[in-house]
């Protein structure tokens, strides 16, 4: 069950190189699955964007964000329709994307 | 070259050398971005010139297709594009050009590059600057046809590619054109829209409509000018586009398109400011030579069509005893201009699939039949469909057969289940909502070949945002999605339409959540059933009853 977790946070980004849909993760590393994604609170999730667009300068990535999300089981899931689609591939094609065991 | 049919405008070595020379371009910039010396700020607008987006999976690459128009080794190109750099598929749109959804940036300038093999490229397919130039999918075979849009439409093409004057407009900016007596342009709903008509003596002239357009602020174009002469037909876009480019406001990115200073300034002193720039720009310097005319027009002459009966004798018996097929044949083709040919409308849209979605070995297939039926030209229609143009009637069957191979039978073409949809949350990072799902869901619940024919002519047109790719407003059932705190939310109108009767469709009652859209779509059509007169299609019962007697219907009130 998802429980009420206002204000949390990951940092997401596409990859500049493929255009893959890539989560901040541990060591600021940046990875392909939400569910591995780092979450942070307050004023640790605005330094972690901060973070992020560092590497965006340095051509890792393009257009890093805030993204909006719930603890389920102790992972991230996106809270809004938009980034679960981004998080999994195409609702349409489940043969797509992260939620078919692609990186993109 | 050897690809090259009639029917198909050629490029000349000019032409190929600037593609090759672009490519490079493109190239050295894709390096210098991965590289680091360019910013994504200083890249962004240089990869839009290229048709290339980033939306939510991947980098979207959006091909031009002009007016439609394909060769089949184009389409084979595109199919092994798609599998060699893609996920095996494209989206064909309803701008009649074909997306790419999975690119990756760096194979970019190798698909350039194929694409530059076949006479294609990917330039205005984004920015402020002129669109590609849509048309009538029939053109050139068309039985109601006056004048061959194609031949206007190149000319266009030719004129608005890299028009150093018009790259940075206030917006984008779409023309169409149609030259048949049915508009199947959608020409009310663009920035300019043209009526090519025979004035009489083989003389052409053009009606032009300004102003048109959907999105966040919906308006029909106006009439801007009647009987305009083919030599000026230049000159005056040319005044058209210089007076927005000059007025059309750059403060406000939802209110820059023409349809705004249209709506601000009023058609008559638009008009006025137009006729003016006109006539101080007519003269040789943008007459249309009639010699440049018919020097375009050869490009666009008749395949070399049999000397056949109007009555095919094979066709007539396939008839008799196919139900099945006669039922396609029916509903998938239409009358054309030469004698025992028929016009084919390839439907994307099968029960339960995704509206535009054509597979690459579906393209193979496609290219194929188009060599084996209809002189190795195609089109791509604005609903989101492929034409054969220029069918044997004798070949039909054997057509549609080759069809039911590779799932491109469907025999829906203007029903209920042939739905506009835009790729909406699942692909495009400005939706709000999905619209795919839906139109596959409605598609689904009417695929019943019985009940659609029942149903008869029902456009239903879904967007996914304000934006309106899928042309809600004039959907006869039209479904806009958006967020509404974070939950998708579709409001329904009915009523409108593209065609000759051009009309805006009206809100038909309260916003309902994505899991009341496809119940409420048959509520209506239910509505429709029960209300219609004899020999009235769907839109033509709104347009009697109003939308009061719809509401009451699908939602229990009058409110």
């Amino acid at each position: 069950m998802a429980r009420p977790a206002d204000g949390l946070k990951v940092v997401s980004a596409n990859r500049l190189d493929s255009g893959a849909v890539v989560w901040l993760a541990a060591d600021d590393q940046w990875q392909h699955h939400i569910a591995v994604a780092s979450v942070f609170e307050g004023a640790t999730a605005e330094a972690a964007l901060e973070r992020a667009k560092a590497s965006a300068a340095t051509g890792v990535v393009v257009d890093p964000s805030l993204i909006d999300v719930t603890l389920e089981n102790g992972a991230p899931r996106a809270v809004r329709p938009r980034e679960r689609i981004r998080s999994l591939g195409p609702s349409v094609r489940a043969d797509l994307g992260v939620q078919a065991g692609r990186r993109q | 070259m050897s690809h090259l049919q009639a029917g198909h405008y050629q490029y000349d070595e000019i032409d190929r050398r600037f593609l090759t020379e672009r490519v490079e371009q493109f190239r050295r910039q894709v390096e210098r971005r991965i590289a680091g010396e360019l910013s994504e700020a200083e890249f962004r607008p240089i990869r839009l010139m290229n048709g290339l987006y980033l939306q939510l999976h991947a980098y979207m690459l959006r091909v031009a297709v002009p007016y439609g128009v394909l060769s089949s080794a184009q389409l084979r190109q595109l199919a092994s594009i798609g599998r060699q750099y893609d996920r095996g598929y494209g989206h064909f749109t309803t701008r009649q050009n074909l997306q790419f959804n999975w690119i990756k940036l760096v194979d970019v300038p190798a698909i350039l590059n194929d694409l530059a093999k076949v006479d294609m490229h990917a330039i205005q397919t984004s920015g402020n600057c002129i669109r590609n130039v849509t048309t009538d999918q029939f053109a050139g075979a068309a039985a109601d046809e006056v004048v061959d849009p194609r031949v206007y439409a190149e000319i266009i093409r030719q004129w608005s590619t890299l028009h150093p004057e018009f790259t940075f407009l206030p917006r984008k900016f779409k023309i169409a054109i149609t030259g048949a007596t049915t508009d199947r342009a959608a020409i009310a709903i663009h920035d300019v829209g043209i009526r090519a008509r025979a004035l009489g003596q083989g003389a052409v002239g053009f009606d032009i409509f300004v102003g048109g357009g959907l999105g966040r602020s919906p308006f029909l174009a106006k009439s801007l000018r009647a009987e305009l002469p083919q030599a000026d037909l230049l000159a005056y876009l040319e005044a058209i586009l210089r007076i927005y480019n000059q007025y059309g406001r750059r403060d406000n990115i939802y209110k820059a398109r023409i349809k705004i200073l249209v709506h601000e300034v009023g058609i008559d002193a638009l008009r006025e400011q137009i006729d003016a720039e006109f006539e101080r720009i007519r003269g040789p310097k943008y007459r249309l030579d009639p010699e440049i005319v018919e020097s375009i027009r050869a490009h666009f002459a008749s395949p070399p069509f049999e000397d056949l009966p109007a009555k095919s004798p094979a066709f007539e018996a396939a008839l008799a005893r196919d139900a099945v097929f006669a039922r396609w044949a029916e509903i998938n083709t239409v009358a054309h201009r030469q004698a025992g040919y028929a016009a084919v409308t390839i439907s994307l849209k099968p029960p339960g699939g995704i509206p535009g979605d054509a597979t690459s070995d579906q393209m193979d297939a496609v290219a194929d039949l188009a060599e084996r039926f209809s002189f190795g030209e195609l089109r791509v229609t604005h609903e989101q469909n492929l034409v054969l143009a220029h069918v044997r009637r004798d070949d039909l069957r054997a057509l549609w057969q080759e069809l039911g191979k590779h799932g491109l039978d469907t025999a829906n073409a203007g029903l209920i289940g042939d739905i506009i949809a835009c790729p909406g949350l699942d692909y495009c990072a400005l939706a709000s909502a999905r619209s795919i799902s839906l139109a596959q869901q409605i598609s689904a619940r009417f695929a019943d070949p019985e009940q659609q024919h029942l149903i008869g002519e029902l456009k239903i047109k879904m967007s996914g945002c304000i934006n309106a790719c899928g042309h809600h407003h004039v959907g006869h059932i039209g479904v806009l999605g958006v967020d509404k705190h974070g939950v998708e939310t579709y409001q329904i109108t009915v009523g409108g339409s593209a065609a000759d009767d051009a009309v805006l469709g009206a809100v038909v009652g309260p916003a309902v959540g994505y899991d009341e859209v496809v119940a409420k779509i048959g509520r209506l059509v239910d509505a429709y059933l029960e209300l219609r007169a004899p020999g009235e299609r769907f839109v033509d019962t709104v347009a009697r009853l109003g939308v009061k007697a719809f509401r009451e219907k699908a939602y229990g009130t009058a409110a």
